[in-house]
């Protein structure tokens, strides 16, 4: 069968664009463009597939930009969810010099969104709700006063209710805050302890799935101060976002905090493990609400049973143990029953908060700590628990202000959940990826999916440019030029995929001498992720990095090309100076490959800078 | 582009299986991907679903999965519009959409899927145009029934075993459906709109909201060559769109968005609003509208719960009293309400007003059903129940009148035939006169409201 309708067009149209002659000819190009866009005999598939077309176009002059906004308006308000998201789509990346006009667009896609969000299609209302998050995080007070629309009924499947829970907790605002912690608290009682579970979780202000990495990284901050810097950035690398973007917690502390002391008095063990373990990164991340806390904890470890919450009690216990009355009793009552006690994660936490709450209150601890110690010694079967007590005997031995100087590390961070906060992205750093699966995926998830259809892609014998090419879409747009510009590094091809531990990174920054010293010239503020995007793109890998603004700000880098040799570097911005040094070291020396490995990092940095100005 | 397309069974047996580009593996994608859909986590989403640079997208109709591969990244709103049309396609060439069906008329549908897509690329998935290509004449099952039984055998005809029969390309079905239906010259209009409604404890109104759409299912007959018949769809006079807008004397019906098919021709929509079209064979939504927060008309049902605990006992008494605001010439139709329990209520003992409600316990919730409500009636169910479980210390400042956890929000599902929340009327449906035309063609217009969430917290 023949192209029906949208033959003509479509096939003129891919001429036109993909023919470099037709290319080069502008006013040809143009006239081809204006007269497909005229075509409004399209059906909307050969209407969706002319906007996606027209994404390569780029309007010579701002009036030119302007007529073809104009003549493409229409296709806002076509009645196909799929043609008024690429046009959006095309508007964002036309208008990307005039934010106003994103602005205008984002304000006229809401109704079509908010449709797709009540749509009777699952399927649809859960891919609408992943673009509402998308939207949300530019510009977050966006859907606000629609905050009804994503209230959860009950017949919804888990999935599209968890999105419409994160999206509650992005939009909330001044005004609609008692409604939607209102309607927050309701989930928390539901029936599936699932999804109450993760409502809990949203009221507090990290994700369930990323308990994990975080409780690493808690302690990695308690063991060696020194060591903050890498662990972070590792366990950033492995998860981009450890936590929700969600100011929820941050801003309305005290609400918060009220509904999760209330739920506590459910005593229900599904409920109160999940309200410990939110108190605990709620104290850790804001520190204004630790009295709340500690006067709503006892009476708690009646209720929870399972390994993560009596972790987050315990902590909590030893932490703040000072404020809470009953605090050695109850620590007191775990130390009774350690013998019983199957988790030695538990048994772990357990010392560690004792020996913390010792420094506090010496005299009601001291027995009971070298009852606990002479057991995790003498009796516990567990190596790691064996080894711990092991240590903090020694440590003991050593004398108590050696132990206040390990243990009191401090008590909370509040930057630590900052950082991760991308405070407002601008549009334009997601608009190419609208109305394709990335929303859909998640930024983190996508980005491994890509890494390894680029693996799979990447044939030995093709040059590494092939797979940029491959992969054309995933690259973001400011990304795009920059490829483009990267000289072709003749000899150096590094190895995508290649991590390092930072352990094993310090180990070899140590031992190795610098190989070459640079200084680029470097002004004022810029984002960090942004950098440690552009350098995953030429396949150089971030171990380590300072915060954004702080002084003296320094970031660590890892490459190996195909023969094995690696690329340490390490970028050091001196406060009030206005350049960048950069030491390179390398495990073999090779002056070529080292050369070639420069230039690609100054090309990289010399976007950056040219971005940001 | 899209590289295959399979549906699936809710079962996950392979019903159809279509590769457009020879790109990616073979037929165990399919299997492949009911593994994946069931291995998921909770709270992962099903909906798009990534395997070695294949990326699943689906959607679920009717029990059936369908679903496309694609190794680019494409739009997700276009792949599922067309998923859903595709759907709507299969139902307006097999009749209705089903694991049978589809078996039934596999040849159809290949050829169908051989006519819509090409290469992976979208050609047309306009069942007028779509008409001119497809050769296969849909199977359909009629019921099985005594009448039709009475005919066995007689005269050598046909029986009714071969009709129901599953065909394969090669024998020929002996009833068209289309054939059959297009002598009928009918034409469906519904307006159907879905309610969701969210009641506070105190009974103040916290969230309406009212997503309505206008469908049309053509069975006329469309002349080959000549135009089809315009048809005018005349809706109330009083319909007006957005917050400013004001028509007629008295409060208007008001929507706040509306949008239309493309083929909608609106000339006369602002002056007298008048749709009008030509309608196209099979199913067309003319018109999408939706409405929050102000409803003309009074909620259709309101209901008082009281609750009585008695935590030391663990004895729970829910005295639901259910009152139908509809005019009393209408009714509600299978109406359920739906109220979760707290864990591990056992016994249940019951007051009905009326015998022929039923209630009973299912997973954990009450479940009262009411076959029939008319209007302005009010409805009222006593429920006791035993709440076992630890009887715990007496709590600390909690009141014991308190009700315990897990209880309610209550949940009500219905429908409303000849009912429009938002009061939209289709005033007429006229056909322009046809010269050949044999039959006047017979309209339908059914209005329908029914709950989508109707939620009452307690």
């Amino acid at each position: 069968m023949p192209y029906l309708g949208s033959e003509d067009v479509v096939k003129e149209l891919k001429k036109a664009l993909c023919n470099p002659h037709i290319q080069a000819d502008r006013l040809r190009y143009r006239n081809v463009i204006q007269r497909v866009i005229r075509m409004s005999k399209l059906d909307q598939w050969g209407q969706a597939e002319v906007l996606n077309f027209l994404l390569r176009y780029q309007p010579r002059s701002e009036e030119e930009l302007f007529d073809i906004l104009n003549l493409l308006d229409s296709f806002l308000k076509s009645s196909s969810p799929g043609v008024v998201m690429g046009a959006t789509k095309l508007f964002l990346i036309l208008a990307k010099m005039f934010p106003h006009v994103q602005t205008d667009v984002l304000v006229r896609v809401k109704g079509p969104l908010l449709a797709a969000c009540s749509s009777e299609s699952r399927e649809l209302c859960f891919v609408a709700l992943c673009h509402v998050r998308q939207i949300l995080h530019s510009l977050p007070g966006h859907f606000s006063s629609h905050y009804k629309k994503f209230f959860c009924s009950y017949s919804e499947p888990h999935y599209i209710k968890l999105q419409k829970v994160e999206v509650l907790c992005e939009l909330v605002n001044d005004e609609n805050v008692q409604q939607v912690l209102e309607e927050l608290r309701g989930y928390c009682t539901d029936v599936s302890a699932d999804f109450a579970q993760a409502a809990i979780f949203a009221i507090g202000a990290e994700k369930r799935e990323q308990r994990g990495d975080k409780k690493s990284l808690g302690d990695c901050c308690q063991v060696s101060p020194t060591k903050i810097l890498h662990c972070r950035c590792a366990a950033t690398k492995r998860v981009p976002h450890i936590w929700l973007p969600c100011g929820i917690a941050r801003t309305y502390t005290d609400q918060c905090v009220q509904i999760l002391t209330e739920l506590l008095g459910l005593r229900q063990e599904h409920i109160t493990t999940v309200v410990v373990q939110t108190f605990r990164d709620l104290v850790w991340l804001c520190p204004q609400c630790t009295e709340a806390v500690c006067q709503a904890l006892p009476g708690c470890e009646e209720n929870i049973q399972d390994s993560e919450g009596k972790q987050a009690l315990i902590w909590l216990l030893g932490v703040h143990g000072e404020r809470i009355p009953n605090a050695p009793y109850v620590l007191e009552d775990f130390v009774e029953n350690v013998k019983s006690e199957t988790f030695p994660a538990v048994k772990m936490e357990l010392l560690t908060a004792l020996l913390r709450l010792f420094l506090s209150r010496p005299a009601e601890c001291q027995d009971m700590l070298g009852r606990l110690l002479y057991y995790c010694i003498e009796e516990e079967k567990d190596m790691a628990v064996r080894d711990r007590g092991l240590f903090y005997y020694r440590l003991l031995l050593v004398g108590i202000d050696e132990v206040k100087r390990i243990l009191c590390s401090p008590k909370s961070d509040p930057t630590l959940g900052l950082l991760e906060d991308p405070a407002e992205r601008p549009v334009n750093s997601w608009a190419s990826d609208f109305n394709t699966l990335v929303p859909v995926y998640g930024k983190a998830h996508w980005a491994t999916i890509s890494k390894c259809q680029g693996a799979e892609r990447c044939d030995p014998e093709l040059p590494k440019t092939s797979s940029f090419a491959a992969s054309g879409p995933l690259i973001p747009e400011e990304n795009k030029e920059r490829v483009q510009e990267l000289p072709d590094s003749g000899a150096l091809m590094l190895v995508p995929n290649r991590q390092l531990t930072a352990d094993y990174f310090e180990k070899t920054w140590l031992s190795l001498k610098v190989a070459h010293q640079q200084v680029l010239p470097w002004r004022g503020e810029f984002h960090p992720d942004t950098l440690q995007m552009a350098l995953q793109v030429v396949n150089i890998q971030t171990i380590a990095m300072s915060r954004a603004g702080s002084r003296p700000w320094k970031a660590y880098l890892s490459a190996q090309d195909d023969t094995g040799c690696l690329f340490l570097t390490e970028l050091l911005l001196e406060p009030g100076n206005s350049e960048m040094q950069i030491s390179v070291k390398q495990n073999e020396a090779r002056t070529e490959t080292l050369n070639s490995f420069i230039s690609v990092l100054e090309t990289v940095i010399g976007t950056i800078e040219e971005i940001k100005s | 582009m899209i590289s295959q397309f399979f549906i699936l069974s809710s079962k996950g047996d392979p019903l159809i299986y279509k590769d457009f580009r020879g790109d990616s593996g073979g037929r165990d994608v399919a299997e492949l991907f009911y593994r994946k859909l069931t291995g998921l986590p909770g709270d992962e989403s099903p909906v798009v679903m990534h395997h070695h640079g294949r990326h699943f997208i689906h959607i679920r109709h009717s029990g059936l999965y369908l679903v496309v591969t694609t190794s680019e990244n494409v739009s997700p709103f276009s792949l599922l519009e067309l998923l859903s049309r595709l759907a709507t396609l299969l139902g307006d060439y097999c009749g209705s959409l089903g694991e049978g069906t589809i078996s039934r008329n596999v040849a159809l549908v290949y050829e169908l899927l051989d006519e819509v897509l090409d290469y992976g690329y979208v050609q047309t998935t306009s069942t007028e145009m779509l008409r001119n290509f497809i050769q296969t004449e849909a199977v359909v099952s009629k019921p099985f029934s005594l009448f039709d039984l009475s005919s066995v055998g007689l005269f050598g005809a046909e029986t009714q075993q071969s009709k129901v029969a599953p065909s394969s390309a090669a024998s020929r079905p002996v009833l068209s459906s289309r054939s059959d239906q297009s002598q009928k010259n009918e034409v469906f209009l519904d307006v159907v709109e879905r309610l969701s409604v969210l009641i506070a404890s105190n009974g103040s109104l916290l969230k309406v909201d009212v997503q309505g759409e206008i469908r049309l299912k053509s069975f006329l007959p469309s002349g080959s060559g000549e135009a089809s018949a315009e048809m005018r769809i005349g809706l109330t006079e009083e319909f007006c769109v957005g917050k400013s807008e004001l028509r007629g004397y008295g409060p208007g019906i008001r929507v706040d968005e509306v949008s239309f098919h493309s083929s909608v021709n609106l000339d006369e929509f602002e002056s007298h609003r008048i749709l009008r079209l030509q309608p196209p064979q099979g199913e067309l939504t003319v018109m999408r509208y939706q409405l929050s927060d102000d409803l003309p008309s009074p909620l259709p049902f309101r209901l008082f719960p009281s609750v009585q605990w008695d935590r030391g006992s663990g004895r729970l008494q829910v005295y639901l009293k259910l009152r139908c605001d509809l005019l009393s010439k209408s009714q509600a139709l299978n109406v359920r309400l739906h109220l979760p329990l707290p864990r591990g209520v056992v016994s249940l003992s019951q007051e009905l007003s009326s015998p022929e409600q039923k209630a009973e316990l299912a997973e954990g919730a009450l479940r009262w059903d009411l076959p029939r409500v008319q209007g302005g009636s009010q409805l009222s169910g006593l429920f006791q129940m035993d709440v076992p479980g630890p009887p715990g210390p007496p709590s600390h400042g909690l009141s014991t009148s308190a009700s315990p956890l897990g209880l309610g929000p209550a949940s009500l599902s219905f429908e409303l035939p000849r009912h429009t929340c938002s009061g939209l009327q289709v005033r007429f449906l006229r056909l322009a006169f046809r010269p050949c035309g044999n039959a006047n063609p017979h309209k339908w217009v059914r209005h329908l409201s029914h709950s989508d969430a109707y939620v009452i917290r307690i």
